[in-house]
């Protein structure tokens, strides 16, 4: 009734946009950074990847572009959270208001024009997605197996103890917020650029924040967040082709899914002893020297 | 020096995108506008807004109209309603459903201010409430899809299970198997009026599942971008969504409020304005179709061209018995149509459809 390979082929695709911004957030965590402008990275990245890429009819032009922009993005917040030591919840939601307002303001001429279309890689897959599933191990490689990774996991458990050890908290978290912003761009730009083929004002439509409940969700591992994505994207697209299909399912009930196994994770990982998440996580780092 | 720069854009962005003029001149009727989304969004808000410079056009001098874009419905609604009224204006227009209740707090407090409300059902003595017949439209596109489809599946992406769309299913479908006998209907819902990429995957699901026209009731263009990639075609969606002309954009449904916004500015400014609740359709000129384009056959175009001046001199309702509900008990008659307070009601499929509403 349902082909399998159409349909895992949905699935990937729906999962990959959040699965990137999802990734970049889970990095920006481990350094003890908590940037809840994930959405309005994305959005900045949906807009200047789709205007990079209709300007010059590459995607591939488009998605390095919408990276920029992302990381671009994300250095204002990275500034004012780590220079001018400012909340990062309240700085992290001024920053997706930004990034709402100010691409729907930029993005009136790209109203109604369309993307140029993207070559398909192997097994009809576009390679977007290829590199989104490539990302994976290299950053669980990253984070457990490299020294980099070790000391900015160091900086985001304790930063005060990673200063005294000699190591820049403050270029190391700046590293990994732009790292967070890039990311976030590429995953906006594949909805405006693979998905929906066009630029449309709030286009993201949320999936910066469904990222932000990945990165709790998988308990900041790389690999819990692949699954996560799978399991967001998974729902999402199986409960349109059963609908398609003529199944009779509760589509309330399964859309809510992804975000009541997010509070089920939420609470399983609280009831723990010993949080998984980064000890400075959120907290503002300020030396007195 | 960054800073101070960053600081400057983000009020000179402010300035321009949240802050309403509001000039003072006691001789002209002021009029505003209140609209839930972007006056970019190329569908529902831009048509609204497309009526609001029609009234401009219209009485030039006499009015001046102003407008907030992207207005949430809730409780920013009453804010923005409010800032409205006590700028001055005499008339306002609150374009959602979701600002009924909205509307009907800030009406109590101005009772020498008329407000207007689309798709709603609450009226008071200055309150009134407007709505169009996009069932009437549905039936012209269900035509064109019943005799356009290769596969004989044709699908609709709805937003939410709320009588209005229900409508449109019906009506799409019912002169869809007039035409076509052996047409089947996919129906998936989105549950939001605007998300493009969920709007991509609703009409790639139906896609994948043979369907070859997709008809939608959400307001983004997604759909038909995904159409265009996969060969099968589609309609225009509150506004003519003219770049994906001549295909996949066969059609299109358009809401065309101008000639009711002409009519009400101009009974205030006689002095003539009364509360009333209207729902008005093709033959009025506020549903209009949009140009059937070259990819439909000229006997098909000819035919729901037919179908379309038919409903509009009221010789046709899309709702003419002899019709079945979907689990076969009756609901019209032979000759018989449904009643206005029926369809504002319905929450039912007609024979046929093998999908089931969810509850």
């Amino acid at each position: 009734m349902i082909d399998l390979t159409t349909l895992i082929v949905m699935i990937l695709s729906a999962a990959t946009p959040i699965l990137f911004a999802a990734l970049g957030e889970l990095i920006a965590e481990r350094a003890g950074v908590l940037n809840l402008g994930v959405e309005g990275m994305m959005i900045a990245g949906a807009l200047a990847g789709f205007a990079a890429a209709h300007a010059t009819g590459s995607p591939a032009i488009g998605f390095a572009v919408a990276a920029i922009a992302g990381a671009a993005l994300s250095m204002i917040f990275g500034v004012l959270t780590q220079y001018l030591l400012t909340n990062q919840v309240a700085t992290g939601l001024a920053l997706t208001l930004f990034g709402l307002g100010l691409t729907a303001l930029f993005g009136k001429p790209y109203e109604g024009v369309k993307a140029p279309s993207m070559a398909q890689g192997p097994l009809g897959l576009n390679w977007i997605i290829w590199l989104g599933l490539l990302a994976v191990p290299l950053i669980w490689w990253f984070l457990n197996r490299s020294r980099p990774g070790l000391i900015l996991r160091g900086i985001g458990e304790n930063h005060h103890a990673a200063h005294a050890l000699g190591h820049k908290v403050r270029p190391v978290r700046l590293a990994a917020i732009a790292f967070g912003g890039a990311m976030a761009g590429i995953g906006g730009a594949y909805i405006s650029i693979a998905t929906v083929l066009q630029w449309t004002e709030g286009m993201t439509a949320g999936a910066g924040w469904i990222a932000l409940a990945l990165v709790v969700f998988s308990g900041w591992r790389a690999v819990g967040v692949l699954a996560g994505a799978w399991l967001f994207g998974g729902v999402t697209v199986l409960q349109l082709r059963l609908q398609a299909a003529g199944v009779n399912v509760p589509v309330q009930l399964l859309a809510m899914a992804p975000y009541l196994v997010t509070i089920l994770a939420l609470v399983l990982i609280s009831a723990r002893r010993g949080s998984a998440s980064p000890g400075s996580l959120g907290q503002i780092f300020h030396t007195t020297s | 020096m960054q800073r101070r720069t960053f600081l400057i854009t983000t009020a000179a962005v402010a300035a321009l995108t949240g802050v309403p003029a509001l000039a003072q001149d006691g001789e002209k009727l002021k009029v505003g506008f209140i609209y839930v989304g972007p006056v970019g969004d190329g569908g529902w808000t831009y048509q609204h807004d497309l009526g609001r410079k029609a009234v401009e056009a219209e009485y030039g001098d006499r009015i001046e109209t102003t407008f907030i874009e992207s207005v949430p419905e809730g409780a920013d609604a009453e804010r923005a309603i409010t800032q409205l009224a006590l700028a001055g204006n005499k008339l306002i227009f609150t374009t959602s459903f979701g600002f009924m209740d909205a509307t009907i707090n800030v009406a109590q407090k101005f009772p020498d201010v008329k407000f207007e409300h689309a798709t709603g059902y609450k009226r008071a003595d200055n309150v009134s409430t407007y709505d169009a017949r996009f069932y009437e439209g549905r039936a012209v596109m269900g035509t064109i899809a019943g005799r356009m489809t290769k596969s004989n599946k044709i699908g609709y992406i709805g937003s939410f299970p709320i009588p209005e769309v229900i409508q449109g299913i019906n009506s799409s479908f019912i002169h869809a198997r007039k035409v076509n006998p052996d047409v089947e209907m996919k129906v998936v819902w989105a549950y939001s009026w605007f998300d493009p990429a969920k709007e991509a995957d609703a009409a790639a699901a139906l896609i994948a599942e043979g369907v070859d026209v997709i008809l939608q009731h959400t307001d983004s263009t997604a759909p038909l971008a995904k159409a265009q990639e996969a060969g099968a075609i589609g309609f225009g969606q509150a506004s003519d969504m003219a770049a994906f002309k001549p295909s996949p954009r066969v059609s299109a449904i358009i809401d065309n409020w101008a000639p009711y916004y002409i009519n009400r500015v101009g009974a205030v400014l006689d002095g003539t304005w009364e509360s009333q609740g209207v729902w008005l359709g093709i033959g009025d000129g506020e549903v209009e179709i949009g140009e059937i384009t070259e990819a439909v056959p000229a006997e098909v175009k000819a035919e729901a061209e037919a179908l379309k001046e038919q409903i509009a001199s009221g010789a046709y309702h899309p709702f003419t018995g002899p019709l079945k509900k979907q689990d076969g008990s009756d609901w019209l008659a032979e000759g018989q149509t449904a009643t206005d307070e029926d369809l504002s009601q319905m929450n039912f499929y007609v024979e046929g459809i093998t999908a089931e509403i969810p509850k």
